[in-house]
């Protein structure tokens, strides 16, 4: 066991972390919690194309593709630095980190030429549109039909929960391309432009109060042929290409995120007065946080472990699904400890003159309801587990 | 960066694995539980000839001066076998602690007994109280005719029946104290507790007048030595916890694919597949915590003792609760005696209360990470473990 960094390691984390150093704007606080959506979203637009001219965006992308062909590991002391360097996020997250490794590996030279760049520039926005009202733990079960009319593809079909969708450019869009198929057959893997006539995006306001995700409507939308991504009636492998980077991804950020939170708890629990003394001196309270510093920190190391197992085999494994569980249950035990510490304030969201950290808590504690939905339910995880990794029988 | 064992220290668990399955499977640990002392003079020489007993034990005591993460891939696997009988507070308890505390002469008389196979030795340190910290300890040490003598009463002192020799913790002119008593000193009464673990005997022992061989350490030197061996003692602890769980684990799943009902698999149920994915879970996560302990306290980093402290917090929930789910997965026959389910069972609540248990440890946490201030930082640390 060697938990140090490698000489390669540090040279790359040093000059991230000069880089950061010179170029994170001061004002990102400013604009997160002062900024209307569509505002902060350009802020953001603009921060990610600096990032790229300094060649710091999609560093796990192959360098042929402008990539830097980071490790792993790399990936996660870019994140690390980032957020240590309290740099502002980057606005493409989808295509940066599913559909950009997806066009990777099963795009055309043109298409790789013609998408890529623009994505690491944040010039195009992506969003994935995969689930449907009737197509959600069950994907396979989509309907959204394309049909092939000369040289393109006409969609007609509803997708919901896109993330992005009010920023998108682009979407990547599952669709039934062989009306005839049924489940995972023919399916088609299509790169539409959003900004193609027919294509319609309503905001969906999610628990939050915000509108992080949409519905997506298509009537009649022509795509070109060629925006086909993979073969045609191949969509479903394409996509799971898509979901196991979303699993590989997911949690590296949100470790050092929750660490933060974790940590700015502590501080406030020293004040904040629970039970006829200080939040930090209550026996139950402390008992909590405690429990929640041991899963945060064995969250940390499962990372690493599994991170270890992906370098040793080559691919990412069932590792994603124990660490999915792990660490979105293991935020809202958080975030409920997190309430029961501050109390009355626990309530108090943004724009609250007594609200704490700009109620950043109580945002948490709505939020992170979604982590067990987003990207494979828990139930859908375990359902994995016990099928792929203890070879269960099906259930289903 | 590499977290886990490296390939000799693979081979190491796979070595033990197979020598334990050969040498105490499960119908020797059921054996050997019945049996008054729980200890195989056979098997104790077979495994000191594989130089367990020496493992952590260094080369100039006759011993293999092993890492802490061979020890803990040795443990996982002795934990996974549920080995019964007095390795642990052997080599793990009185072994650490006289490493720390003793001097030379010391050492290489009682370190090199217990690596060449020749004497089993325990530890006694809690007192009626079940407090385990030094401001609870009455057992009273004096000097008399240039030795000492002990006089109170300890308990729950493991296999003390067949040690040899007892490393006793007691207070000495006020201060902490660590004194080595052979077992077939005058004066002591040694008598059996009855523990749910029954592949561990613990004792109550009386000292009157006992005359102590050796005076290990006293003071500060004790504390420290307490201190450096409970932190070794406790990542051997959460591994061999580890270990059980992944036995129950492995059992459960095995039963789940076979037991039908409704005319298939139980294991084809979700509600069953999902408490066997939580017992993956936890038995994962416990294993990063005590491979992750097992290296800060080797490689000595500042932060060794909240990475032990999470680790034992942890893994004793979770070891219980692995245990809840395979013997509920079981149904009706994980509540059966021949079933093994509840002899982990029994070890699990056991190694829960040992060394601190769950709300202990998390206490321990909050006196590091709440009441040291401020508060470390979060991404120095995070993820990557420290740059050299
Ligand atoms: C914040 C957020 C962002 C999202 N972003 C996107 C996005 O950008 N693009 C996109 O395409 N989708 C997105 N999604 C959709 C997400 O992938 C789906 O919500 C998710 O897959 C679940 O599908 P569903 O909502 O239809 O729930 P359902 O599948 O109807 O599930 C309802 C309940 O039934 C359970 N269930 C269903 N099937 C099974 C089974 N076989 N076994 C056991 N339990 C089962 C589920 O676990 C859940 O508890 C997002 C969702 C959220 C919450």
């Amino acid at each position: 066991m060697d938990l140090n960094l490698t000489p390669t390691e540090l040279k790359f984390r040093d000059e991230l972390r000069a880089w950061l150093q010179a170029n994170v704007p001061g004002d990102w606080e400013k604009h997160r919690t002062e900024d209307e959506m569509l505002a902060r979203f350009e802020y953001l637009r603009a921060w990610q194309k600096k990032v790229y001219q300094a060649g710091w965006a999609g560093i796990a992308w192959p360098k042929e593709y402008g990539g830097r062909g980071a490790s792993l590991m790399q990936q996660v002391i870019f994140i690390e630095e980032m957020t240590r360097a309290s740099a502002p996020p980057l606005a493409n997250v989808l295509g940066l980190s599913l559909i950009g490794p997806t066009i990777i590996a099963f795009g055309t030279d043109a298409q790789k030429k013609r998408f890529l760049p623009n994505i690491l520039s944040a010039d195009e926005i992506w969003c994935q549109g995969f689930s449907e009202p009737n197509a959600g733990s069950d994907l396979a079960n989509l309907r959204t039909d394309a049909r092939l009319d000369d040289d393109h593809y006409v969609v007609n079909g509803q997708k919901v929960w896109n993330s992005y969708g009010w920023a998108a450019d682009w979407c990547a869009l599952l669709t039934r391309s062989d009306p005839n198929s049924t489940k995972h057959q023919g399916l088609s893997y299509l790169l539409v432009d959003m900004k193609s006539p027919g294509v319609e995006v309503r905001p969906l306001r999610q628990m939050t109060g915000e509108s992080e995700f949409c519905e997506l409507f298509f009537h009649d939308v022509k795509v070109p042929a060629e925006n086909v991504l993979g073969k045609v009636g191949d969509g479903w492998n394409v996509a799971l290409g898509t979901l196991a980077h979303e699993r590989a991804t997911l949690g590296a950020g949100a470790q050092i995120a929750i660490r933060r939170q974790f940590d700015r708890l502590v501080e406030l629990s020293r004040t904040i007065q629970r039970n006829g003394h200080t939040a930090a001196q209550d026996p139950v309270l402390r008992q909590k946080m405690a429990q929640s510093y041991a899963e945060i920190e064995i969250m940390r190391l499962n990372q690493m472990r599994a991170i270890s197992r992906i370098n040793e085999k080559g691919v990412p494994g069932p590792e994603g699904s124990i660490q999915k569980i792990f660490w979105t249950e293991l935020n809202q035990r958080f975030q409920q400890t997190a309430a029961e510490v501050l109390g009355p304030f626990a309530q108090l969201t943004k724009g609250d003159p007594h609200a704490i950290d700009e109620g950043q808590f109580a945002y948490s504690f709505l939020r992170t309801r979604g982590n067990t939905i987003e990207a494979g339910t828990s139930e859908i995880q375990r359902n994995i587990i016990g099928h792929f990794v203890l070879g269960l029988p099906k259930s289903y | 960066m590499q977290f886990g064992l490296t390939e000799t220290q693979q081979t190491l668990k796979n070595t033990v694995r197979k020598f334990l399955a050969a040498e105490c499977p499960m119908a020797e640990v059921r054996r050997l539980m019945e049996t008054e002392s729980v200890f195989d003079a056979a098997l104790w020489r077979k495994m000191a000839d594989q130089g367990w007993t020496g493992m952590i034990i260094p080369e100039q005591y006759a011993g293999f001066g092993m890492g802490m993460l061979e020890m803990a891939a040795a443990l996982e696997e002795m934990g996974r076998a549920l080995l019964p009988g007095p390795f642990f507070n052997t080599v793990l308890m009185a072994g650490a602690l006289i490493e720390n505390a003793g001097n030379e002469s010391q050492k290489q008389k009682y370190l090199g007994a217990i690596a060449r196979g020749e004497a089993t030795a325990t530890v006694a340190f809690l007192e009626e109280s079940a407090v385990a910290s030094p401001e609870a300890l009455r057992m009273q040490a004096r000097a008399a005719g240039g030795g000492y003598v002990l006089d109170g009463a300890k308990l729950f002192v493991p296999h003390a029946a067949i040690a040899d020799f007892i490393v006793v913790i007691a207070k000495l002119d006020g201060q902490v104290a660590l004194l080595v008593v052979p077992s077939k000193a005058a004066g002591m009464r040694i008598s059996p507790m009855s523990s749910m673990d029954m592949t561990r005997k613990q004792y109550e022992v009386v000292f009157s007048g006992v005359q102590a061989s050796d005076l290990l350490a006293a003071g500060d030197a004790a504390l420290k030595a307490l201190d450096r061996a409970r932190a070794i003692a406790t990542v051997g602890l959460v591994a061999e916890m580890t270990g059980g769980m992944q036995r129950l684990l492995e059992i459960t799943v095995e039963y789940a694919k076979t037991r039908k009902q409704f005319g298939r698999p139980i294991g084809q149920f979700q509600a069953v597949q999902h408490q066997c994915a939580d017992m993956l879970v936890w038995t994962e996560s416990s294993r990063s915590a005590a491979y992750y302990a097992a290296y800060a306290i080797e490689e000595g980093i500042p932060e060794a003792r909240l990475a032990v402290s999470v680790a034992k917090a942890y893994a004793s929930d979770a070891y219980r609760e692995v245990g809840n789910r395979a013997i509920q997965v079981h149904g009706g026959m994980g509540f059966t005696w021949e079933n093994d389910a509840h002899l982990y069972y029994r070890r699990a609540k056991v190694s829960e209360l040992l060394f601190g248990d769950a709300t202990f440890h998390r206490e321990q946490i909050a006196k590091l990470v709440i009441d040291a201030q401020p508060v470390s930082k979060p991404s120095e640390a995070a993820a990557t473990g420290k740059a050299k």
